[in-house]
């Protein structure tokens, strides 16, 4: 009976039950790493009464929003506005299974993990739009108007800064890519590609939503944005996947700039994770630091600044590679 | 699932009374009264064309709690810790407005002392005030951290005023003819600390907050209020100050002992958020400057008048009394019968003339911006409904 189903799916579908627990577990660490670190940036202790040093804190929020009513507002379409959550969810758990965590950490080895991971990644603003249009509240609606307009903004320099790094490799299989690089940074395609890491890096923080870019969800102007009327699981899924996504992008960089599990020494896991975190770490520092722009100011840097820049540094590479 | 767009037949009387000059393809939004930054039960109808702001209206009188008449009802003294709920945030200044208003009325005159303790009060009160709009501000604008800041160091005025007042926020420290309670020492040594300190954390504020450059964009050329409009609508304070004009009533109208203190009046001419923003930043280090001139001179006697009444009943007739709050111009006009109570008192709040221009300053903006010029009225809410 066994041997009627392919290897490969077993694999996957063991992959993805391991994803899974990877994102709770991230998620889990994530939301007291964020809290701790704005208690450090603020100046105060964070959270300190659940468990030693409040490391039990996740759980009691976790367990709050399980406990909380499911509620759907009058007039809204109660089948899309409880699918808009788990759309949002549900492909960035897929992304996780190409990435390389480790020489031998990799679930699904495919030439085109990067295009994969990418297109995934866009469904998100599917679920946000969903989530702003079924939810029956104007601030939500104009919290996704947002969203749409600055995720379809931001994917093209994303997909510039991208395209030096497949140039100089030849490949979209992030395997490849990692190995493209050397263990020790300078042999890095940060080193190479600064400007690409620097585009990559603002675009991957507009794309996951996060401050300063936290439009869609902007809470002193539109309460809550997108997920205003959004309670208990399905406002703890929004939660997740915002997090999910930040892991991803955090992880995608490393690949693409720092060179994925290599490092000094002995490659391995532990040096993917390092970066990862360090990129996470950078995340929280900014959104904990900066005030957040303003509309128009966020697609004006996208379109005057990023794209112009990406192009022009996609055009260098090309020229560099030619000779 | 169908969102209406064209008419909305729900909301109450002003939603309606907004309704019937509403565009084709505008929706209107309710901002309020509960909002994240609207700080507290003010509630904006906006009519909104995508982003923009086609027209706005604040809707007023969420937390009306007649402090005009219980004027008319209370006795003199028991309606002395009214005024600092109007406006929670300078509670001294609204204070000293009501007993400056009676004490005028009776000609009972203050020791010199009350007058120099109420100075450095009343200051040290403005700076806690300025520096929770600051904080408060910055939240709106999307930081998070400066409010924490903001807070370490009114925790520390408000230790400081604590100890000589008895209250932290709402504070009833002003009697007829002093204050209920003098200074010490140690009062005296704190406050010195603390405006030392003060010096160095503006540094950082100035390092940290002023100079971003993402509020910069979001607060310069923002909200444009030219001083003809601040006329017409009566704005004073930092309002009227960040549009280019002088005006103070601690110098247009020296009450107390204002005159004999050295201090500048910050003004600005670029009119916007911005100017507003650099006038209140300005403005505390004034009141350090203006404190520690009074601490350096504080003169010794009592610090309330021996014969001041325990009852007070002032004469029949009518006065006015005015003093700079952190909002603009406070002013209180007592009318009295010669009776144990008021027989009328209007507080004119600053807050409810600066509101005023945001229907104007704001239409034709982006939600963003009309939160940015929102925050930068500074806009206590109590006070404004009275």
């Amino acid at each position: 009976m066994i041997e009627a189903i392919p290897t490969q799916l077993i694999i996957i579908l063991v992959g993805l039950a391991a994803t899974m627990a990877f994102v709770g577990l991230n998620a889990i660490l994530l939301v007291y790493l964020e809290r701790k670190v704005a208690g450090f940036i603020h100046r105060r202790p964070g959270p300190y009464e659940v468990g030693p040093h409040g490391i039990l804190q996740p759980f009691a929020d976790g367990l709050k929003l399980v406990g909380k009513q499911i509620f759907t507002p009058k007039g809204a379409d109660s089948v899309l506005f409880w699918l808009a959550p788990m759309i949002s969810m549900a492909p960035a758990i897929v992304c996780f299974l190409v990435i390389p965590f480790g020489p031998n950490v990799l679930i699904f080895n495919t030439n085109v993990g990067l295009v994969l991971i990418l297109a995934f990644t866009g469904i998100n603003v599917l679920a946000l739009c969903i989530a702003g249009w079924t939810s029956q509240n104007k601030y939500a609606l104009v919290g996704a108007a947002r969203g749409v307009s600055q995720s379809v903004a931001y994917e093209i320099p994303l997909l510039l800064a991208v395209l030096p790094i497949i140039f100089m490799t030849g490949t979209f299989n992030l395997y490849d890519i990692t190995l493209g690089q050397g263990a020790w940074p300078w042999q890095w395609f940060i080193v190479y590609q600064p400007v690409a890491f620097v585009i990559f890096f603002i675009c991957a923080l507009a794309e996951t939503n996060r401050a300063p870019f936290d439009l869609p969800e902007a809470e002193s102007e539109l309460t809550a944005g997108f997920h205003t009327e959004y309670s208990g699981m399905g406002f703890a899924l929004f939660f997740l996947s915002e997090y999910a996504y930040m892991v991803i992008a955090a992880c995608v960089t490393a690949v693409l700039f720092l060179g994925g599990f290599q490092g000094p020494v002995v490659s391995g896991w532990w040096w993917f994770l390092a970066k990862v975190y360090i990129l996470l770490l950078i995340m929280i520092w900014i959104r904990w630091t900066f005030p957040r722009v303003r509309f128009d100011q966020l697609l004006n840097i996208c379109w005057k600044w990023l794209i112009p820049l990406a192009i022009i540094n996609l055009l260098i590479t090309l020229l560099v590679i030619a000779l | 699932m169908k969102l209406d767009l064209r008419l909305d037949t729900s909301g109450d009387f002003y939603a309606q009374k907004f309704q019937p000059t509403k565009r084709e393809d505008t929706l209107i939004l309710n901002m309020g009264p509960q909002h994240p930054s609207t700080h507290g039960v003010l509630r904006i109808l906006l009519e909104i064309d995508g982003e923009y702001i086609v027209r706005a209206e604040p809707v007023l009188g969420y937390i009306h709690r007649m402090h005009e008449k219980m004027a008319e009802v209370m006795s003199y003294p028991q309606y002395l810790p009214n005024p600092a709920r109007t406006d929670y945030l300078h509670a001294l200044a609204w204070g000293w407005a009501h007993v400056g208003a009676v004490e005028r009325l009776m000609g009972l005159e203050v020791p010199e002392r009350a007058e120099y303790i109420r100075v450095i009060t009343c200051e040290l009160n403005r700076i806690n005030s300025h520096l929770l709009w600051w904080g408060a501000y910055l939240l709106d604008l999307g930081a998070f951290t400066p409010i924490m800041y903001a807070f370490d160091d009114r925790e520390i005025i408000m230790d400081i005023l604590q100890r000589v007042t008895g209250s932290r926020l709402t504070y009833c420290y002003y009697r007829f003819g002093g204050v209920s309670k003098d200074i010490d020492d140690r009062f005296v040594a704190e406050t010195r600390e603390q405006c030392t300190r003060m010096k160095e954390r503006f540094k950082m504020y100035k390092d940290l907050v002023t100079d971003n450059y993402i509020l910069r964009q979001r607060v310069e050329e923002i909200g444009e209020i030219s001083v003809n409009a601040c006329r017409k609508y009566g704005a004073t304070g930092p309002v009227l100050r960040g549009s280019g004009q002088a005006y103070d009533v601690r110098r247009a109208e020296p009450y107390s002992v204002y005159d004999r203190f050295d201090f500048n009046i910050p003004t600005y001419d670029s009119c916007d958020a911005m100017g507003r923003y650099m006038v209140r930043m300005d403005e505390m280090q004034e009141s350090i400057n203006i404190i520690e001139q009074a601490l350096d001179t504080l003169p010794q006697g009592n610090f309330i008048h021996p014969k001041a009444p325990k009852r007070a009943k002032p004469p029949a007739g009518d006065v006015y009394f005015a003093v700079e709050g952190a909002r603009g111009k406070i002013r209180m006009h007592l009318v009295s019968d010669g009776g144990k109570s008021a027989y009328r008192l209007k507080l004119r709040a600053p807050g409810f003339s600066n509101l005023s221009l945001f229907g104007e300053v704001s239409s034709g903006t982006l939600i963003s911006d009309a939160v940015s010029i929102l925050g930068s009225l500074d806009l206590v809410i109590p006070e404004i409904d009275r």
